[in-house]
């Protein structure tokens, strides 16, 4: 069993301690916002926020995001109103399939709220997450729409 | 037991789930006195042809046969029927409708197959129609309703007006009453210099989900009931499940079933994928290899090499004049040998496929580039017949071709099949994704050029070496043994025809075809020739002593559309003036899909190895442009996923099993390495080509040409991590 903080709720969940919260959070908790790509923390499909910070959550166990607080694509938007990186991914029609863009959206929030004002080259060191399709171009176009709002 | 816990009711989640009792998109009919039947959809609203359901709202939907997968054909096929509607496109929605709908219908929606930058292209003479007899059907309501002759009726953004009195009724008003006439016999489409929403860069219908988390991949399917699935297929392709000790897992958390996929693969089937995968994982399992697990790259590449000597059987592709005499009395001559190897799709969403089999119904929820072939493979593997099958599309992950095979639908239904009422999903593993592709075509190419005394090119052998991907997957398409789609970008006509007039030409294919299974990857044969052709190009320009570009435009004044695109590459960067200093220019183009298309690159490199892109130039003639917006997204993708190809790629084989096993050994670009794309677009009209492919030919030669310029060395191979270059 563990108890996780997600989104603001407590949840607990019948996992073993050294399952992936990837895993937990999409099998258990049930939010499957958050995507699977890799497993090994290379492509960034999972990226949640764990206090705040981007992580891979396909390369955190379940023991090790206890009593720490866990935000999801879910969990992202206030209420009713979504959060400026996805107004800004909405305005500029950055996805395509769109599969990558949960964690290419996590990853880019939690940039701004370390950097409001990245530079280009702050989101190239920042910005790892893979996109097959290839959004790079609008993904570096809305982080500056929404730096320079 | 495990519990799966949901703080709030996912709208799309539950529609899926609903779906799995009753039908996705229920259709009734009922059939009034004197009239044809009407067709309704599942909210009751009825059907003005099988493309357009108008709701009482005014709300349209707009039913989408191929798939989306990210290219936004959705929206450009939405765009085409809504143009002749001439409804209100903030009122539009779309539905898919299911493959065994539209098999018990007659294919009244056609083909659903998404590949070959078909999308658009190969369907947009029908839905137009769609559109226009909708409308057509919509005023003539309107104008019984009004007792006036139709021809005193315009429609404008969903509204009818009687031009005379000024009335005006709207669509959702006279829906029913339409959808209870005869539709016109033809409709007369618009001329495209009246088109309003074509050409016009909207936005996407089915952005807000994919920001928000609620967007429904496959490998987000949830129903009542269900179990997951964990696969491992006998990493040999071609052997075989020998054994394997069930009773090794069987106690293990979660474990509900442990089951033999056909000959080749064994599933294990728990209450979780990650109980599942775990267990998959623990589970000895002892393969038959086979013969196959002799074979390694170098065996491979041995065998094409062979495929290059003039003595071994070829196709014959293009051909003019007498290449290999004229070649034999040349003034001069240049040879190279090219190589490009495996890729693999990498898919950001692995394969998988949710399958719920019952004595007298098998359904499945999957991403599908073609909904009708994945309801054969349910139809085959269930061995039910088509009244009791059916396929609901769910977005993919991406395509790039992958998702146009259907082996992950067969074993999802395989599986279902040996546990019947309980729905099945079935996810690969990234691991597997990478041992089970169906890849890229390896091919070698041995180029020859010869000119005469003054420089001029007077003959081009061109010998392409390697895999046939119809030899593979569609045996019936070989023309006498021939792969007529092995030539694509360098045929004698047609929608992938070559840009070059040479007075003796030979082009032709040595068949090799390996235990490796070969697939349809973005761009298909376009990518190996376009490179060959167009870094030698180069190379014969060099030996001729001229400009690359100017080189090119005097052996192409036959091809005017190759041309006109070359040209316009050329112009926006610049070619004419020097590039800033420690930058380099190369270019490239090639015709593919129906599209003519170039590009250039601006590179710098540091220490010979360190290639830093500065900019990227690409131009695309596709005759008619539906929604520039994305047309600029799929140019800019294609060189993503090319140049991903060229630096990082290559799938190798060893002991018959594919090496690389995941993106830490197939390699992605990140944003990082990725230069803005600057899409010139030159739609001369006339004819519609493919847009989600084409581009992808001309990444990776545009790239190695400048490398050259910058260098002077020649890269023969692909990727450059093999050659220890990669990105600065």
């Amino acid at each position: 069993m563990a108890n996780l903080t997600i989104n603001g709720k407590n949840f607990t969940l019948d996992v073993e301690p050294d399952t992936p919260l990837l895993w937990a959070i999409r099998e258990n908790a049930g939010l499957t916002g958050t995507k699977y790509g890799c497993g090994i923390a290379q492509c960034g499909a999972c990226t949640v926020h764990m206090d705040g910070a981007a992580i891979r959550s396909c390369g955190v166990s379940v023991s090790e995001a206890e009593g720490k607080k866990i935000t999801t694509i879910e969990g992202l938007a206030s209420g009713d109103s979504l959060h400026r990186v996805q107004e800004a991914w909405i305005a500029q029609d950055v996805p395509q399939c769109g599969y990558c863009q949960s964690g290419m959206i996590m990853a880019v929030a939690a940039l701004l709220n370390e950097k409001p004002k990245p530079t280009d080259a702050d989101i190239d060191e920042a910005i790892t997450n893979i996109c097959r399709c290839g959004t790079f171009q609008q993904v570096r176009e809305a982080i500056h729409t929404i730096a320079s709002a | 037991m495990n519990q799966h816990v949901s703080p709030k009711m996912n709208r799309r989640a539950f529609v899926i789930g609903t779906a799995a009792v009753g039908a996705g998109l229920a259709i009734g009919l009922d059939i009034p006195f004197g009239g044809p039947a009407v067709v309704r959809a599942a909210d009751g609203s009825p059907e003005i042809g099988a493309w357009v359901v108008v709701r009482p709202d005014d709300t349209v939907v707009i039913r989408i046969a191929r798939s989306e997968m990210g290219q936004g054909s959705l929206t450009g096929l939405a765009q085409l029927v809504a143009e002749e509607l001439e409804c209100d496109w903030t009122k539009v929605t779309t539905e898919y409708p299911t493959p065994g709908q539209s098999v018990a219908r007659k294919r009244v929606w056609g083909d659903f197959s998404t590949g070959g930058s078909r999308g658009i292209r190969s369907s947009q003479d029908y839905v137009r129609k769609g559109g226009a007899t909708a409308r057509v059907m919509l005023i003539q309501a309107a104008a019984d309703a009004w007792k006036v002759p139709a021809s005193e009726c315009t429609a404008a953004n969903s509204v009818i007006t009687h031009t005379p009195s000024g009335r005006t009724t709207t669509y959702g008003k006279v829906a029913e009453a339409a959808a209870k006439l005869t539709p016109p016999a033809d409709v007369k489409l618009k001329d495209p210099k009246d088109w309003k929403l074509i050409g016009k860069g909207v936005k996407r219908l089915d952005t807000a989900d994919k920001t928000t988390g609620t967007m429904i991949y496959g490998v987000d399917v949830k129903l009542p009931g269900m179990l997951n699935a964990a696969i491992k297929d006998c990493p040999v392709f071609g052997g075989k499940v020998k054994s394997f000790d069930e009773a090794k897992i069987t106690g293990m958390k979660g474990v509900k079933k442990v089951v033999k996929v056909g000959d080749t693969a064994v599933a294990v089937v728990a209450d979780t994928w990650w109980h599942a995968k775990t267990a998959l994982e623990a589970l000895p399992i002892v393969w038959d290899e086979g013969d196959n697990a002799k074979v390694s790259s170098e065996s491979i590449a041995k065998w094409l090499a062979e495929g290059l000597n003039n003595d071994q059987p070829a196709y014959v592709g293009n051909k003019n004049g007498d290449a290999k005499a004229a070649i034999a009395g040349a003034a001069k001559k240049v040879e190279a040998v090219y190589s490009y190897p495996y890729q693999n799709h990498a898919t950001m969403e692995p394969m998988n496929a949710t399958a719920l089999y019952t004595a007298d119904k098998c359904e499945v929820w999957c991403g599908t580039q073609n909904g009708e072939a994945a309801f054969a493979a349910v139809l085959e593997a269930s061995g039910l017949p088509a009244e009791k099958c059916d396929v609901h599309k769910v977005m993919p992950g991406g395509g790039f071709g992958r998702r146009g095979q259907t082996d992950y639908v067969r074993q999802a239904v395989i599986i279902a099949k040996q546990m019947p009422g309980t729905p099945i999903k079935l996810l690969w593993s990234r691991e597997e994704d990478m041992a089970h592709g169906r890849y890229h075509p390896i091919t070698q190419c041995k180029m020859t050029g010869a000119f005469d005394a003054n420089n001029n090119l007077v003959a081009l052998h061109y010998r392409l070496s390697g895999q046939s991907i119809l030899f593979s997957l569609r045996p019936d398409a070989l023309q006498n043994g021939m792969d007529p789609a092995a030539f694509q970008g360098v045929a004698q006509s047609g929608e992938a025809a070559f840009g070059y007039s040479v007075p003796n030409l030979l082009i032709e294919h040595a068949m090799r075809n390996p235990h490796v299974p070969p697939g349809f990857w973005r761009g298909v044969n376009v990518n190996h020739n376009a490179i060959y052709m167009e870094c030698f190009m180069d190379e014969l320009a060099q030996a001729a002593g001229q400009d690359p570009l100017e080189f090119r435009r005097k052996l192409m004044g036959n091809h005017p559309k190759h041309l006109a695109v070359l040209n316009a590459v050329a112009e926006k960067i610049g070619w004419t003036t020097p590039a800033p200093q420690g930058v380099y220019r190369g270019i490239a183009q090639v015709m593919g899909y129906g599209s003519y298309v170039a590009g250039a690159a601006e590179i710098s490199v540091t220490d010979g190895s360190k290639i830093k892109m500065h900019r990227i130039v690409a131009s695309t003639d596709p005759g008619y442009v539906v929604n520039p917006a994305q047309v600029e997204r799929q140019v800019a993708g294609s060189f993503v996923y090319g140049l991903s190809a060229l630096f990082y790629g290559g799938c190798t084989v060893k002991d018959g099993k594919i090496e690389q096993t995941n993106f830490d050994t197939y390699n992605s670009m990140r944003i990082n390495e990725m230069p803005k794309v600057e899409t010139v677009m030159v739609p001369s009209g006339g004819f519609w080509g493919g847009v989600g492919e084409p581009t992808i030919g001309v990444a990776a030669p545009a790239v190695l040409n400048a490398y050259f310029a910058a260098t002077g060395r020649r890269i023969r191979s692909v990727p450059l991590r093999d050659q220890n270059i990669t990105f600065a």
